[in-house]
C-alpha cells in the first residue's frame, strides 16, 4: 500500500512487520523516531516484543545480543555516537555470529558535536564482521530491511546486518513509500529458527577465549562468509524484486548511465539521488557521465565494481566520511579494487564532500566532476569555506 | 552433589575460591540455568576454547556487559514464555562488577529483569595481575596501589556495592563468602525463589593475588568473616539479615596470613585502621552474636 510518510515511520512499520521478538535501544538523534514508533507499537499492542529501555547505547546492543543468542529475532537503532559508544559490542555481535538487525541513522562524529548527516559513524565499525548496506531512499530502506533479515538469518551466513540511512535526509524526509502488507513480509522474511542458541536442552558454550592456535581461522571465517554473501545478497535482492516487483541493481550495485559512461562517481547513500540528476544534466549536455551506487559496503563487491568500471576513464569517489591523515574510506577501497585492472584501470580520484551536514549541491557534484579532468586528487574537499580556514589561521 | 555442572579440568590456580564458588552456585542452580558471564579469570580458565566446563547455556560477550546480556536473555526467554522455567544468572568478577560495569548492573536492577547476579569477590583484578578495583580493601598491596616508602596501598575504602545494590530496591541482595559453602547454596537457592533482580556478592580468596598458600583459602575466606571484614548479610526486601559471629577474631589474624597485607603488621597505626574497619561492620550490621 502506497502511504506518505516519514521515513523513520516507515522503518518502525516495516521492523514492525518483520516481527522482532526483542527491541532494545537508546535515544540518540535522529534515530528517536524510529524506536518511539516502535514502543508505540509495543505499547498498543500492535508488536508483540519485549521492548526493553536500556541506559546506554553499549547495554542497547548487549540486550539485543542476549536476546539473539536465545533464537529470538531482534532489532535495534543507533546514530553517531550512540554507533561509536556501541562499538565493542558491535564487533562482539559480529564474532558471535548472531544475525542482529540494526538501523544506522548515519550521522556527523563529535568534536564538534554535530546532530546532521555524514557517513563518519558507520566507518568506525567497517571493519567489524558486519554486512553493511546502504539505502539511497525510504523505500529502498524499507526494502532493506526486509532483506536484512533474509541475508543474517540465512543459515549460511549467521552475522549482522546494518541499514545506513542519512540522518535526517532519510530518517526525517517524506516520501511515498509503497509499504510491503504483513502478509507479504511474513512469505518474505519467515519465522528464525536456528539451532546455534541458548538452549537448556542443548547447552552450548558461546564466546569461547580462543588462543593463536585457533583466533586467525574464526577470523578467516567471518572473512569467507563475506566471499559468500557476495553470491547470497544477489541471490536475496533476485527473490525480492521477483515478489515485490522493484528493486534497481543486483543488491550489491547499481548503475546509472553506465553503458557508455566515461565519467563515473561512486557512492552510497542518499547522496546518489542527487548524483542522478547531475547525471541526467551532465548528460543533456552531451557529457558522458554515470553513476555506480555501492549498496553493499561490506561485503565490498570488489568484482562488480571492477566489471562496472570496465570502460570508465575517469571516477569520482564520494566519500561522506574521511580516515583523517588518510582518505575517504570508499576511495581507498575503489582504489584497490581496480588496481587489479592494470593498465585498463580508470583515473580514480577520492573526494570528501558534505560532512556535518554541509548540503551537497548539484554545485558540489559540478564542482566534484570539473576536477575530474584536472590532476588526479586523492582527496579534495568539496566546498569549503575558504574565508573560514583563513580567518582560524 | 555427585553431579557437577561445571566440570573439572578447567585451568584455574590450585586454591582459587573462585572456581568454587563459580561451582556452588550452578549446582544449587541446577541445570535449567543459563549464565551470562563477563570477561575475567572464570571465563577464562573455564572456556579456553575447544574445551568448556559448563553444563548449561553459558555466554561471554564482553568485560562490562554480562548484566546488559542477561537482560536480553531474560527478555528472550520471556518472549519465548520460557522464563519462568529458567534460571538467567548474571556473573562477574568485583572489577567487572564495581568499575566497569556498574552502570550496566544499575540498569539491569532498575529494569527489573528476573535475573540473579553473582559478583566473585577476590578484591582485585586478578586476571590482568592483581590491580586495585573499587572492590579492593583498604590498605591491599596490589599492583597498582603498591605499599611503599610513601603509601601503606589502596588508601580508600571498598565500594560498598551491597547497598548500592539495595538501593535500586530490588527485593533480595546478600554478600557470602566461599568459606561457608551451605550459606552460598542457601542464599542461592532464597535468591532463585524471588521474581525480580537478585545481588550475591561472594567473597573468593585468590591464592595469587592475596599471596596465602592455595590450601588455605577456606580458612582464609573465613578469617575475613570472622574478624568482621567480610560481613554477611542479607537485604531482604530491604531488611537487614545479619549472620552472626560467635567468636570475633582480632583482624591481625586474618591479615598475617597474606602477602598482601604482610607491609602493615610491622604499622600497629595501620593495623588500628583495619581494626576501626572491621568495629564499623559489626556494628553496622549487628554481626556479634553476643551483643
Amino acid at each position: 500500500m502506497k502511504q506518505f510518510v516519514e521515513g523513520s515511520h516507515a522503518i518502525a512499520e516495516i521492523v514492525k512487520r518483520c516481527r522482532p521478538g526483542v527491541v532494545s535501544a537508546y535515544p540518540i538523534t535522529p534515530q528517536t523516531h524510529i524506536v518511539e514508533g516502535l514502543a508505540q507499537m509495543v505499547a498498543d499492542k500492535e508488536l508483540n516484543a519485549q521492548f526493553v529501555n536500556v541506559e546506554s547505547e553499549h547495554s542497547a546492543a548487549s540486550v539485543v545480543l542476549g536476546a539473539q543468542a536465545t533464537g529470538v529475532r531482534t532489532y535495534t537503532a543507533t546514530s553517531s555516537q550512540g554507533l561509536l559508544l556501541m562499538a565493542e559490542v558491535v564487533f562482539n555481535i559480529a564474532g558471535l555470529r548472531l544475525p542482529v538487525v540494526m538501523t544506522t541513522a548515519n550521522r556527523a562524529v563529535s568534536a564538534p558535536i554535530n546532530i546532521w548527516n555524514d557517513q563518519q559513524d558507520v566507518m568506525t565499525v567497517r571493519d567489524s564482521g558486519w554486512v553493511l548496506l546502504f539505502a539511497e531512499t525510504i523505500q529502498e530502506a524499507v526494502d532493506l530491511h526486509l532483506q536484512a533479515y533474509r541475508i543474517g538469518e540465512d543459515p549460511r551466513v549467521m552475522l549482522p546486518v546494518m541499514v545506513n540511512m542519512d540522518g535526517f535526509i532519510l530518517t526525517h524526509g517524506m516520501e511515498v513509500v509503497d509499504m510491503p502488507s504483513q502478509e507479504e513480509v511474513d512469505k518474505f522474511v519467515t519465522p528464525y529458527s536456528t539451532t546455534y542458541k541458548l538452549d537448556v536442552d542443548n547447552p552450548l558454550t558461546m564466546g569461547y577465549l580462543a588462543d593463536p592456535d585457533y583466533y586467525i581461522e574464526i577470523r578467516y571465517m567471518v572473512q569467507q562468509t563475506h566471499q559468500e554473501l557476495l553470491t547470497i545478497i544477489p541471490e536475496v535482492a533476485a527473490q525480492f524484486k521477483r515478489q515485490f516487483k522493484r528493486g534497481e541493481g543486483n543488491g550489491l550495485i547499481e548503475g546509472y548511465h553506465l553503458e557508455d559512461a566515461e565519467q563515473v562517481f561512486v557512492a552510497m547513500g542518499s547522496v546518489c539521488g542527487t548524483i542522478r540528476d547531475s547525471v541526467d544534466e551532465f548528460r543533456s549536455k552531451g557529457k558522458k557521465a554515470g553513476l555506480l551506487k555501492i549498496a553493499s559496503y561490506r561485503p565490498f563487491p570488489k568484482n562488480e565494481i571492477v566489471k562496472a568500471l570496465s570502460r570508465a576513464r575517469e571516477v569520482a569517489v564520494v566519500d561522506k566520511s574521511i580516515s583523517l591523515g588518510g582518505f575517504g574510506p570508499l576511495y581507498t577501497d575503489l582504489s584497490a579494487a581496480v588496481s587489479s585492472m592494470g593498465a585498463k584501470a580508470p583515473k580514480v580520484s577520492g573526494f570528501v564532500i558534505g560532512l556535518g551536514g554541509r548540503d551537497i549541491t548539484l554545485q558540489s557534484i559540478q564542482e566534484v566532476y570539473e576536477c575530474l579532468s584536472g590532476k588526479q586528487v586523492d582527496c579534495e574537499f568539496i566546498g569549503l569555506k575558504k574565508e573560514l580556514l583563513a580567518e582560524a589561521k | 552433589m555427585t553431579q557437577t555442572l561445571f566440570k573439572p579440568g578447567h585451568t584455574a590456580c590450585a586454591g582459587c575460591g573462585q572456581a568454587v564458588g563459580a561451582r556452588l552456585v550452578i549446582d544449587t542452580a541446577g541445570k535449567n540455568t543459563m549464565i551470562a558471564n563477563n570477561t575475567g579469570c572464570l571465563e577464562v580458565f573455564s572456556t579456553k576454547y575447544p574445551e568448556s566446563a559448563w553444563c548449561v547455556p553459558w555466554i561471554h560477550s564482553l568485560f562490562e556487559n554480562c548484566s546488559a546480556v542477561a537482560s536480553g536473555i531474560e527478555a528472550g526467554l520471556k518472549y519465548l514464555g520460557k522464563k519462568d522455567a529458567i534460571n538467567v544468572i548474571a556473573q562477574a568478577g568485583d572489577g567487572g562488577t564495581a568499575d566497569i560495569g556498574l552502570q550496566a548492573i544499575s540498569g539491569m536492577f532498575e529494569r527489573g529483569h528476573d535475573v540473579l547476579y553473582v559478583c566473585y569477590d577476590n578484591e582485585a583484578y586478578m586476571n590482568t595481575g592483581i590491580q586495585r578495583s573499587g572492590l579492593t580493601p583498604t590498605l591491599t598491596n596490589t599492583t597498582t596501589s603498591p605499599s611503599g616508602a610513601g603509601s601503606l596501598g589502596n588508601p580508600r575504602p571498598k565500594k560498598p556495592m551491597p547497598e548500592i545494590a539495595a538501593a535500586h530496591g530490588i527485593p533480595y541482595v546478600a554478600t557470602a563468602s566461599v568459606g561457608y559453602p551451605q550459606d552460598v547454596q542457601k542464599k542461592v537457592k532464597k535468591a532463585l525463589s524471588i521474581k525480580g533482580p537478585k545481588y550475591i556478592q561472594m567473597h573468593v580468596p585468590c591464592p595469587l593475588g592475596w599471596r596465602h598458600e592455595s590450601n588455605m583459602t577456606f580458612d582464609v575466606a573465613k578469617l575475613a568473616v570472622e574478624t568482621g571484614l567480610y560481613p554477611l548479610f542479607e537485604y531482604e526486601y530491604g531488611k537487614l539479615i545479619p549472620r552472626k559471629i560467635a567468636k570475633i577474631k582480632p583482624v591481625e589474624e586474618y591479615l598475617k596470613v597474606q602477602g598482601r597485607f604482610k607491609h602493615l603488621l610491622k604499622n600497629p597505626d595501620a593495623v588500628k585502621q583495619v581494626q576501626a574497619i572491621a568495629d564499623y561492620n559489626i556494628q553496622k550490621y549487628g554481626l556479634n552474636a553476643e551483643a
